[in-house]
């Protein structure tokens, strides 16, 4: 077994037994990263010196003893909207081309107080407005199941580096999906946590309400070790919430028996891929074959959930995103003539289109007298959606779901229609506007030899039943490598 | 299409975002808004009368800091970044006429 | 011209007297060099979150409740949003739909009688950092130090109709916010900012007359100016037939005139809406309690209870809690050394005059109840007479000495070897044979001679008292 095909957990466990050495790990990463980043782009920045120094501070604690946990030693990658202190987090945006935050992210902390060796920052869409990685600043990231494919987004660095081995696993974010739908296009494991899990500090927001932060993995089994280091009550972040337990391993346990599992019927009409559909109800009979009972039933709502999330997400990123301008970090403009036309000229320049419409949109939507009409009755949305949610849960355990319609789309197919691709989201963005957990798994390849995910969503807080469905789930279909990035 | 964006309006929203686009963008932009615009008024097939605005999923209330200092001066990691300094101060282009 | 009238409504941000910022725990420090109080939060570094401090809250909740407020129980924070570059997020994080605080008053009273002002709300938000402009390379230079300090804006309802009444509210909310010590409130340094919104109509109409917000208004005389200024300018352009225009005007106080804020970059669209990264706080029945519970005296109260307790005039009553720094001071010296009366001359008379010829406050005071006491304690001893205590109280007054050591350290006290001072008297009789035949023929007057001539003998340092008892046994 080579070191790059290993998941985190049994890395740890070599290199605690001194069978593979910190350094070796992360040598090897970086050796992967060379040969396979002139094929994908999965990172914005690199860091081999800083690895490589990392690797040998971190296999002197674990000599000593210091360092015992699961993520010790393991080379991870981490979204480049998460701030690293002293390594440059550009959000794949101009405008912060050349931003080296003074400090880390809560959850970056964690990893690297949990010993993980931070290699480098991925690429995503800029600001994590998007769904295929090709808004980045900084080039798209390739998919490496194909390169003519996207990885999907927001979080597609992070995901197109596990599933091409670049790193063992990684960090993303996700706000309408942005973890859940671009591990499904990319073959591996995405988590987004219940909101309020993980810190949020050190995030560069997008979507306040909805933005959280979520392990990238090969398997359920590394997503639960992640979130466990990752997770916790930080006063740091007034939304964060302090919960009674913060340990996830232990949910995993290959038993479904009893477990109610629901799928929304609704979300297997129109738009639907077959082969998604097919892969999707196919992973539902091995969870019921295994014990679990598999209900279809009616969600509420469904159509609601996009036009409500791009009112809120907008609405918040309008304002989020109106700190850069050219005075405190990042991009300014070389000319310009006063203080406004800096302003302008150096947001208009460093911003790309995207972001440009969802500030346009959240700008408009929150402008005198169209706030009732569009931002309230979203939010009252919200109220209602998540109230179809708390009903669900009140008979199932876990929801059963696609991750996206489709399979990872052609490079340059998803932009030139931005309302079609927002539409992709329609499974994942009411799992952010409730709070809620999901977990995507790899359940199969359509005939393109493109990976499938299927979705598991919990209701809050009951990470560990999705955790449990999916690890049973991944008992009988277990993580496939990708092809093409196996060394 | 039921919405119909004004250039007034892109040239408004373009002050309150501080953004300058181009006639291209300006075109572009108005297509976007109103497309947009009309997907999100679907929200007004809900009945949402009675509903209060969720803006927090969970009733989480009161987080509060104690009134202690903990910072210390930290100001050279607070200009490293900035594009132009000037006396241990942000320099931005003058601000009354 | 017609009669009119002027309908004024105050806008007043009040800096909180907490250690640290609103939103971080940056120091609120007045005096450090620029950006050395500040961090990723007050900077609004991307990624940064605020965490509201409960001081501010507790201190907002004790205005409320000292101005009648309803204390709202679920309050929020908004997001208002506009482009500046001393405001470092781009938005303020302040309070638009559920502020802490509603539907109070205070009571005034002017020369015009007694009268009830509205307070429309009170909410929490933070502070900008400061601009300063650099004459030499045409820019600006921006500070963070003040950047998330905390405010509260007390919005008054339009309930006030002269300059006196505007300074009278000032005044009134100023020594209720200086009692509960949620702020010194000092307008010439920024810490109590007014903002007056004003407009005119004719007496007995109805409707209200299009207002202007005026704003850069650092003392009450400028606020005094800049009414009547604005005034005349209202009713100047109504008389001509001209409307005045809703508008922010910002008061030059050399030239007596505002002038109009307006750009058209300034859209004055704020889009507020709740701020994602904060949680609502709900004020229990018992917060409210404790915090109730813990209200300080305020002024008419102190008043009332200065009268019953302490043998001194009303003028002087007023004066004394004119200023909580004067009436702390006060009953904190007589905590020491008793004397109600002569601790409350030496406040209304010396300090008085000394604050006045050096152009000072009350709350510039600096010297200590202890030095004060101990003061008058060498006058009761007879240590000293009252014409060196009054000099040694200019020194402790300029720089807080010790009164004891420092009449040590200058040879002040008086000389109380009874022996030397009839050496002293004696010579003067003897020196002054003109005097004392005086004395004896009956004007009595002489006396007073004698006795300056012992005092000056005695360089000062005698008590009056021995040297009148001294020369009426041995005339």
């Amino acid at each position: 077994m080579s070191i790059l095909s290993m998941t985190a957990v049994e890395l740890s466990k070599k290199i605690k037994e001194k069978e593979i050495s910190v350094k070796e790990a992360v040598q090897a990463s970086l050796d992967q990263i060379e040969a396979g980043e002139k094929k994908y782009n999965c990172y914005v920045t690199v860091d081999p010196e800083g690895a490589l120094a990392q690797a040998e501070a971190i296999q002197k604690k674990i000599d000593d003893g210091e360092l015992t946990g699961p993520l010790a030693g393991v080379p991870m990658a981490v979204k480049d909207n998460i701030c690293t202190k002293g390594l440059k987090t550009t959000c794949s945006s101009k405008i912060l081309y050349n931003f080296v935050p003074p400090y880390d992210a809560e959850a970056a902390d964690h990893l690297k107080k949990a010993g993980a060796v931070i290699l480098g920052k991925t690429n995503m869409d800029e600001f994590a407005m998007g769904s295929t990685t090709e808004t980045s600043a900084f080039g798209a990231t390739k998919n490496p199941w194909n390169t003519e494919h996207v990885p999907g987004g927001s979080s597609g660095g992070s995901c197109s580096a596990v599933a091409a081995n670049e790193c063992f696993a990684a960090l993303g974010s996700d706000t309408g999906g942005s973890i859940r739908q671009p591990s499904s296009f990319c073959g591996v494991t995405g988590l987004k946590p219940t909101y309020g899990t993980v810190s949020r500090y050190g995030l560069i927001a997008y979507g306040s309400s909805l933005d959280q932060i979520g392990p990238v993995a090969k398997d359920v089994a590394d997503c639960a070790a992640i979130l466990d280091v990752i997770a916790g009550h930080d006063r740091k972040d007034s939304t964060s919430v302090a919960r009674e337990t913060y340990d996830f391993v232990s949910a995993l346990q290959d038993d479904v028996k009893g477990m109610k599992i629901g799928i929304p019927a609704g979300y297997f009409g129109e738009g639907l891929d077959p082969e998604v559909k097919a892969a999707v109800l196919a992973a539902a009979d091995v969870l019921k074959a295994k014990g679990a009972e598999v209900e279809m039933f009616d969600l509420g709502l469904i159509e609601y959930a996009i036009p409500a999330y791009y009112v809120i997400a907008s609405a918040e990123a309008s304002s989020n995103l109106a700190r850069f301008d050219g005075v405190k970090y990042g991009y300014r403009t070389e000319e310009y003539e006063g203080l406004h036309n800096m302003y302008k000229k150096t947001r208009s320049e460093g911003f790309g289109p995207e972001v440009k419409r969802r500030i346009m949109l959240g700008s408009f939507v929150l402008s005198s007298g169209y706030y009732d009409a569009y931002y309230l009755k979203a939010l009252r949305t919200k109220a209602l959606i998540k109230q179809e949610f708390d009903r669900a849960f009140e008979r199932f355990d876990v929801i059963l779901a696609p991750a996206a319609p489709t399979t990872a789309p052609k490079l340059g197919e998803s932009l030139a229609n931005p309302l079609q691709m927002y539409l992709g989201d329609i499974y994942t963005i009411s799992v952010n506007l409730a709070g809620l957990p999901g977990i995507s798994v790899p359940c199969g390849t359509d005939a393109k030899g493109l990976p499938i995910g299927v979705q598991m969503i919990g209701n809050c807080f009951e990470e560990k039943k999705i955790l449990r469905a999916a690890y049973s789930f991944q008992k009988e279909h277990p993580f496939a490598a990708c092809p093409g990035a196996v060394l | 299409m039921a919405n119909i964006i004004s250039d007034e309006t892109i040239e408004y929203v373009g002050i309150l975002a501080k953004l300058e686009l181009s006639p291209e963008e300006k075109e572009a932009a108005r297509k976007d808004m109103a497309e947009m615009l009309d997907y999100i008024d679907m929200l007004n097939n809900l009945d949402t009368s009675g509903v209060e605005p969720m803006s927090h999923i969970f009733p989480v209330n009161n987080v509060f800091r104690e009134d202690v200092v903990e910072n210390g001066d930290s100001r050279e990691e607070i200009l490293a970044n900035a594009p132009a300094v000037k006396d241990g101060s942000f320099k931005v282009p003058k601000t009354v006429e | 011209m017609k009669n009119y009238e002027t309908v004024i409504g105050l806008e007043v941000h009040v800096e909180l007297a907490t250690k640290t910022k609103i939103f971080c725990s940056c120091s609120t420090a007045f005096g450090g060099a620029p950006n050395t109080h500040t961090c990723p939060v007050c900077t609004g570094m991307p990624g940064s979150l605020p965490v509201l401090n409960r001081q501010v809250v507790e201190y907002a909740m004790a205005v409320g409740l000292a101005t009648n407020c309803d204390i709202t129980r679920y309050g929020k924070f908004d997001r208002k949003n506009y482009f500046y570059p001393d405001n470092p997020q781009n938005y303020q994080i302040s309070q638009l739909y559920l502020p802490i605080c509603r539907n109070g008053h205070v009571d005034i009273e002017t020369s015009a009688g007694k009268k009830s002002i509205g307070i429309h709300e009170i909410h929490m938000e933070e502070d900008a950092g400061k601009l300063i402009h650099d004459e030499w390379e045409d820019c600006s230079l921006v500070d963070y130090n003040r950047s998330g300090v905390p405010l509260i804006e007390i919005v008054s309802e339009p309930d006030m109709r002269s300059a006196d009444e505007v300074i009278a509210y000032l005044e009134k909310l100023r020594l209720i916010i200086q009692y509960l010590g949620a702020s010194d409130c000092k307008l010439q340094e920024g810490s109590m900012r007014a903002d007056v919104n004003l407009s005119v109509r004719e007496v007995g109409a109805e409707k209200f007359g299009t207002r202007t917000e005026m704003k850069n208004l650092n003392s009450f005389k400028a606020i005094a100016r800049a009414i009547e200024g604005e005034k005349a300018r209202q009713i100047e352009l109504i008389e001509e037939g001209k409307a005045v225009i809703q508008e922010t005007r910002r008061w030059d106080d050399n030239k007596e005139y505002s002038y109009a804020m307006r750009s058209k970059e300034d859209a004055q669209d704020y889009r507020y809406f709740p701020e994602p990264d904060l949680v609502p706080v709900v004020i229990s029945e018992e917060w409210l309690e404790e915090v109730r519970s813990r209200q300080p005296e305020l002024r008419d109260e102190k008043m009332a209870r200065y009268r019953r307790e302490y043998d001194i005039p009303d003028y002087d009553i007023e004066i004394l809690t004119g200023s909580k720094h004067m009436a702390d001071l006060f009953e904190e010296t007589i905590a020491i050394c008793g004397k109600p009366k002569e601790v409350s001359n030496w406040l209304m008379v010396e300090t008085m005059r000394l604050l006045k010829e050096k152009n000072q406050e009350p709350e510039d005071i600096s010297f200590s109840p202890e030095h004060l006491a101990a003061l008058i304690g060498l006058i009761g001893d007879g240590k000293i007479n009252r014409t060196t205590a009054k000099e040694v109280f200019e020194v402790i007054f300029a720089e807080d000495v010790d009164p004891v050591a420092y009449v040590e350290e200058k040879g002040l006290g008086m000389v109380s070897d009874d022996g030397a001072l009839r050496e002293v008297v004696e010579n003067v009789i003897r020196d002054n044979p003109q005097s004392v035949e005086d004395y004896h023929a009956g004007k009595k007057k002489a006396i007073g001679f004698l006795v300056g001539q012992t005092m000056k003998a005695m360089h000062g340092k005698a008590d009056p008292a021995k040297i009148n008892k001294l020369l009426a046994e041995l005339l």
